[in-house]
């Protein structure tokens, strides 16, 4: 059966390789996000590898009056949906700290305008009983921190939604993979320094494809970061908050 | 963040840089880099000198801007972003049967980097350089896209290719592809025993692909010795048990004592029977034969490599033979030598090819090395013939320009579009390529 995937937040550089690397399997992509002429290169190199659909959406995970057209689009989709959801925002904690009016933004790109989203499409997966959900959250969901710690609470809240709603559609079929990454090299963290265990974007891309392949339930990528935040989840909260990591 | 304060090099780790890199992934966030502060594109830094180096300044590393944006599968017309790898390319549209025009040795090339040193190939004699297949290319100003062709923006196009970028960042390009008759290379191989011979061979070689590898290291009556191995896309009716088994080039563990490159190169020339032999090897096996081993510019340890290539006219081959004599005397070359007879096809003012015989030979960077190089950028002059900006690392300011006889015309178009320089590079400064 022919597979289309929703690729939310598909400028950013890990949807921009995972769009690719779909179309090289014969997949079809929409894609959704805001820079509606980015995308359409992306489309366009989509169709190029392989994809029998690329086609373009605009997306605002603020805005779920956008989300009405993909969800049809979605509908009219002959096969089986999937999605994959890469938006998020991390200003820096900083810039929170001096204007907290900005944490609406984050909880919305990060956790609830992606889930409002997936909560709307399971419907329609539940029906075709296939497919696979892709939720890209993050090693900074697994403990608040000092760094990022409005960003990572988005995060938790998105990982727990996750594993809510594959506990839901694993019942019809569909799978539900989350994905959480540790640092990665893309236009975000480009110029940051020191930042451990980065990894290059193909990495990333080809763990996620991996674990959808496998219908993995929780993947850290790359995998070093599976033991880090094990160690990095047992350290008593009495220790933790003096710590600076 | 936009900018990243990195150290970097070329290939051949000889010229370092250290300074400011942006890596853009939209054209968007190209166009405002370009309208804070104009900066030279750079590739995947495969050429081997200061090309793609801005010490102390800045430079926009283009390699995200990697996407097809157009394919027509039934003319090969290719619409690419100027980032995309040579290789990439091949991968996603040998299946369908095209190829890119001209492929350098290495996939990793991008095409920004293939237009703005107008690489040749195995197919130079009959295809041309890369810059022959390219019909249209979209710069980036600060004040957006600029598209220039042979019809529209000439004079820029042609100062484009072969343009050592200093007509500011190449967005994209279309691309006329090479239809393939199949998915791998059957390929000839043919020892070759000395000089003259060589030249005979290469002179009537009618094959797509021809390439001479040398042994650099023979003297006397073996001066000039090699394999020649000349190639034709092919299909189907391969039995994939006959798959060439490659000899891997680092075999001599780059010790590269004169003894060792010898003894090395000798069983090298005598893996192929005498008789010759025909192979089939994967098609990126036959174009890229040292992609696989990644990084092995570092095998040459901390002082890093040189190339030498020039190219001379078909009457300057004896003057050609002498400088292969010198570097088989000097028991300096490495056992990378390339020689390959190149058509006139060129397409920008600066483009390297011209009708006659390249040679490129690798050299460990020592004192020596850089001195009997020194030598052969003189003997090149004498011959009429040209260094190639891509390789080189020593040549001095006004040494080089000559050998380009369309300069000024160049300089013309560089100047209207960039008077004040930004896109100099440390090579344009080093060889004041800039000023008249
Ligand atoms: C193993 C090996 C084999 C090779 N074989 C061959 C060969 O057979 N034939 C041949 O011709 N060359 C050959 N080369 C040289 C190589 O093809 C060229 O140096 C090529 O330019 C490298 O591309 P790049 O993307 O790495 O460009 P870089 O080395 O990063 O840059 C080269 C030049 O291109 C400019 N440039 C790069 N991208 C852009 C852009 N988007 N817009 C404007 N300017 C840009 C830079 O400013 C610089 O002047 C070989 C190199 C290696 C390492």
């Amino acid at each position: 059966m022919p597979q289309t995937w929703i690729i939310l937040g598909a400028t950013s550089t890990i949807a921009r390789g995972f769009a690719r690397d779909a179309a090289g399997r014969g997949d079809g992509v929409v894609l959704a996000g805001r820079d509606v002429d980015d995308m359409k290169a992306t489309a366009a190199d989509c169709a190029a590898r392989g994809a029998p659909v690329a086609e373009v959406i605009a997306f605002d995970a603020r805005d779920p009056a956008s989300f009405e057209p993909i969800l049809k689009r979605a509908a009219k989709i002959e096969g089986t949906i999937s999605a994959a959801v890469f938006v998020g925002s991390m200003p820096p904690q900083e810039d929170i700290d001096a204007d907290p009016s900005l944490i609406d933004g984050v909880i919305a790109d990060s956790y609830t305008g992606p889930a409002r989203f997936l909560t709307a499409l399971a419907p329609i997966m539940e029906e075709r009983r296939s497919g696979t959900i892709v939720g890209v959250g993050s090693v900074a969901g697994d403990r608040g921190r000092l760094g990022n710690y409005v960003y990572g609470s988005a995060k938790a809240g998105f990982h727990a939604y996750l594993s809510g709603l594959r506990n839901r559609l694993g019942r019809s079929g569909v799978h539900v993979v989350t994905v959480k990454p540790g640092t990665v090299d893309t236009a975000m963290t480009w110029g940051l320094d020191k930042l451990p265990f980065l990894a290059p974007p193909e990495k990333v891309v080809g763990d996620i494809m991996k674990a959808v392949d496998k219908k993995k339930d929780v993947l850290y990528t790359p995998f070093i970061w599976w033991p880090v935040m094990t160690i990095i989840k047992l350290i008593p909260e009495r220790i933790f908050k003096k710590m600076q990591i | 963040m936009t900018w990243k304060t990195m150290d970097y090099t070329g290939w051949g780790r000889v010229h370092r840089a250290n300074g400011d890199v942006a890596r853009p992934e939209r054209a968007s966030a190209l166009k405002a880099l370009l309208a804070d502060a104009p900066a030279p594109a750079i590739g995947m830094r495969r050429s081997y000198g200061d090309a793609c180096l801005n010490d102390g300044g800045r430079a926009i590393d283009m390699t995200r801007m990697d996407r097809v944006l157009s394919f027509d599968v039934e003319s090969g017309l290719l619409h690419v972003e100027a980032g995309a790898q040579i290789g990439a390319l091949l991968k996603i549209f040998a299946p369908s049967g095209w190829l890119p025009p001209v492929m350098p040795g290495t996939g990793f090339a991008t095409i920004g980097g293939a237009i703005a040193m107008d690489v040749h190939g195995k197919n130079h004699h009959g295809a041309g350089s890369f810059g022959c297949h390219v019909s249209e290319l979209t710069l980036m100003t600060p004040k957006g896209p600029k598209v220039a062709s042979a019809e529209k923006n000439a004079n820029l196009f042609k100062a484009t290719i072969g343009g050592l970028g200093q007509t500011g960042p190449i967005l994209s390009a279309k691309v006329q592809m090479l239809k393939a008759k199949g998915d791998v290379m059957v390929v000839t191989e043919r020892r070759v025993d000395g000089w003259d011979e060589f030249l005979g061979l290469l002179d009537r070689s009618d094959a797509t692909y021809t390439v001479g590898w040398i042994d650099a290291t023979a003297r006397g009556d073996q001066l000039g010795r090699g394999i020649l191995e000349e190639a034709e896309t092919g299909g189907g009716l391969v039995p994939a048990a006959k798959r060439g088994k490659r000899i891997p080039m680092d075999a001599p563990g780059f010790t590269l004592s004169p003894a060792v490159v010898r003894t090395f190169n000798a069983a090298y020339w005598r893996r192929v029977p005498e008789a010759g032999r025909t192979v089939v090897k994967p098609i990126d096996d036959f174009f890229f034969p040292l992609d696989k081993i990644h990084d092995w510019n570092r095998l040459y340890g901390k002082s890093g490599f040189h190339q030498f290539q020039c190219v001379v006219p078909i009457a300057a081959a004896d003057k050609l033979r002498a400088m292969l004599d010198r570097i088989a005397g000097s028991g300096l070359a490495s056992p990378l030598a390339v020689l390959k007879r190149m058509g006139p096809g060129r397409a920008g003012f600066m483009s390297f090819p011209m009708e006659g015989y390249t040679l490129a030979v690798d050299f460990p960077n020592r004192t020596a090395a850089e001195r009997l190089i020194k030598e052969l950028e003189k003997a090149t002059a004498e011959a009429e013939g040209r260094i190639y900006f891509a390789k080189d690392s020593l040549a001095s300011a006004g040494d080089l320009s000559g050998m380009y006889d369309e300069h000024a015309q160049w300089l013309k178009a560089v100047k209207a579009i960039d008077p004040d320089g930004a896109y100099e590079t440390d090579l344009t400064r080093r060889l004041k390529l800039r000023s008249a």
